[in-house]
């Protein structure tokens, strides 16, 4: 398995405080990865310096290659790409328009762009319907789905999520969630960040459970979900 | 008043918004996107109608001196800036753009003045002349605080306005200059009444104009990311655009509107290196009816300035300008009376 993404001893501070300390992470190419842990973990800052948007200490590794003093946009060129947490659509402008700058960075022709629309398209029927709708009238799990298919314009190789299933009914996380297990064959390797820490854990091959800042238990996804502490901790109150 | 000199004042009016209507987009398209609400772009206007002036008179315009010291800055910080960070790869580049560019605006308005030159060339090289001029301002005062509050980018954008203001008497002297009219003649539209050509050029320019911006706007990729930077910044970055980029972008098409603004003011009004000041309050008036957001709103902003400064200087010449100005108190009345909703709410949730 080639490596992917490596994460070596991230640190982030917000100020004095520190929200990241000294996190490692790895990620195998073609695999998805889920970080889990309590709300306030740090594990949507450790999404944010992963792509750039925070200022971090620590090395962060593409494809073999230190990206730590990259800015975000060259890494997204380089293939990264980031469903925050806050979704950050462009409001005031279609669906449409949302999905055409998610391929922005790569500066596809006409007709390749028009290709990965239908392709977008075909994945979430739903924005299909609503292309000339504007963004910020979609209801949540329609924003949801237009935050994945404008990431998926670009052609990631690794996509960072950040609680794609957040505020969703039970029925659409299960159809995000499905839809995210099968990016992985299309060549789209996954860091996901998950409250549902059980449906993260069953789509994912390995993951990291985190709390302030730090890695408390990692290993593969089957055996977190069976161990003890994990479900104790921070799956208590699923079942 | 009859209803002849209503008529004489609202074409009057109307070209005065065109002017406005120009300038008005211009502010709207920079605040937009780099959140400054760009005081120097009347300088830029008047500057132009300076260098169109000093062509028609075969003199060399001084705006040559003003590109070459501004671009000459701008080198050297880029170059400081470029070598700090140790990306030399890129100093070539920022070379080209920053120093070459100009330049080369600079030595083809150097060769041709002097010359016996047609009008439409005359107007080119003003253009081309006025266009790298925001971009370079904006690039050595305000891309350094680029992440400050609007309030500290207003108050830089002013003191550029009297650096540049200061520059222009300078470079300039204190001469009031009128170009030739671009059109002379005029259609008769009634027995004692026509409408000179010229105003029908300046009403014509400036919706041909917006239309190109509006099409630019909405059909380009280029475009488009131009408003998505206006619209969330941080979704920008995400999808790979640099707000950096975007705002040159902005500044530069300013600066091309104000070029245009400085070619069809200077045959109706003697400027002064100093009269882009109150074109550019006025256009503001324009921009805030149009909350500094909308195009449209700002459209019919200009309108309504230009035929209320019209009419107000035929009852009062001494007061018009305070008329025109005393149109934002009510407009800020009503916005905040409508936005009241909006604006309280993210001040609850302090984040
Ligand atoms: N902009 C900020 N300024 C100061 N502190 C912050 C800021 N953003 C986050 N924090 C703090 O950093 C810590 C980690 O926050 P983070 O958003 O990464 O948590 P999280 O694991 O994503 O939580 P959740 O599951 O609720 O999304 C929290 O204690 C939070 O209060
Ligand atoms: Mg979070």
């Amino acid at each position: 398995m080639t490596v992917l993404l490596e994460i070596r001893d991230l640190h982030v501070a917000y100020g004095r405080v520190e929200a990241v300390r000294g996190i490692s992470l790895e990620l195998g190419a073609g695999q998805i990865v889920s970080v889990i842990g309590p709300n306030g973990a740090g594990k949507t800052t450790l999404l944010s310096a992963a792509i750039g948007l925070l200022p971090a200490s620590g090395s962060v590794r593409f494809e073999g290659e230190e990206i730590g003093g990259l800015d975000v946009e060259a890494r997204v060129e380089r293939g990264l790409c980031l469903v925050p947490e806050s979704r950050e659509l462009f409001g005031e402008m279609s669906v449409q328009d949302n999905l055409r700058l998610g391929a922005y960075a790569r500066r596809l022709p006409r007709r390749l762009l028009k290709e990965r629309l239908d392709f977008v398209c075909t994945k979430f029927p739903r924005l299909a319907e609503r292309r000339d709708q504007r963004a910020d009238t979609l209801s949540g799990g329609e924003r949801q789905m237009l935050a994945l298919g404008r990431a998926l314009m670009s052609g990631p190789r690794l996509l960072l999520l950040d609680e794609p299933s957040l505020g969703l009914a039970p029925l659409i996380v299960q159809e995000i969630l499905s839809i995210v297990s099968r990016l992985r064959q299309e060549g789209v390797s996954i860091l996901l960040v998950e409250q549902n820490a059980m449906a993260a854990l069953e789509i994912s091959d390995f993951g990291y459970v985190i709390e302030s800042g730090e890695v408390d238990i990692r290993g593969p996804s089957d055996v977190l979900a069976r161990d003890p502490r994990v479900f104790a901790t921070y799956l208590g109150s699923m079942e | 008043m009859t209803w002849d000199v209503a008529l004489i004042l609202s074409i009057d009016g109307l070209a005065s918004s065109a002017i406005y209507l120009l300038a008005g987009l211009g502010l709207v398209l920079i605040f937009s996107v780099t959140r400054v609400i760009f005081v120097p772009f009347g300088d830029i206007a008047a500057f132009s109608a300076l260098t169109l002036a000093a062509f028609e008179a075969k003199k060399v315009p001084a705006t040559i001196g003003l590109v070459g010291t501004l671009a000459a800055l701008a080198v050297a910080a880029e170059t400081i800036s470029l070598i700090r960070q140790r990306a030399f790869a890129r100093l070539p580049m920022a070379v080209a753009g920053w120093g070459v560019a100009p330049g080369i605006a600079c030595a083809l308005a150097w060769w041709a003045a002097g010359r016996d030159l047609s009008m439409p060339f005359a107007i080119g090289l003003t253009i081309l002349l006025a266009m790298p001029m925001a971009p370079l301002v904006a690039r050595l005062a305000l891309k350094p605080i680029a992440d400050a509050s609007v309030l500290v980018l207003l108050i830089a954008s002013l003191v550029l306005h009297f650096l540049l203001s200061g520059l222009g008497l300078l470079f300039f002297g204190p001469e009031g200059v009128r170009t030739q009219p671009l059109l002379g003649g005029s259609i008769a539209i009634t027995d004692n009444f026509s409408v000179g050509l010229q105003v029908v050029l300046m009403v014509g320019a400036a919706a041909a104009l917006s239309a190109l911006f509006f099409l630019a706007f909405e059909r380009t990729l280029a475009g488009k990311a131009l408003r998505a930077t206006a619209v969330n910044r941080v979704g920008a970055r995400l999808v790979g655009i640099r707000p950096a980029r975007t705002s040159l972008l902005a500044y530069g098409a300013a600066s091309l509107l104000a070029g245009f603004v400085g070619v069809l003011i200077s045959p109706v009004t003697t400027i002064y290196y100093d009269s882009g000041l109150l074109i550019g309050l006025k256009a503001f008036v324009a921009a805030i009816i149009g909350g500094l957001t909308s195009y449209p709103l700002t459209a019919l902003g200009a309108l309504a300035v230009g035929l209320v400064e019209s009419f107000a200087s035929f009852w009062s010449g001494a007061l018009k300008d305070v008329i025109v100005f005393s149109l934002l108190i009510p407009v800020l009345i009503l916005r905040s009376a409508l936005s009241a909703h909006a604006e309280e709410e993210p001040e609850e949730i302090p984040s």
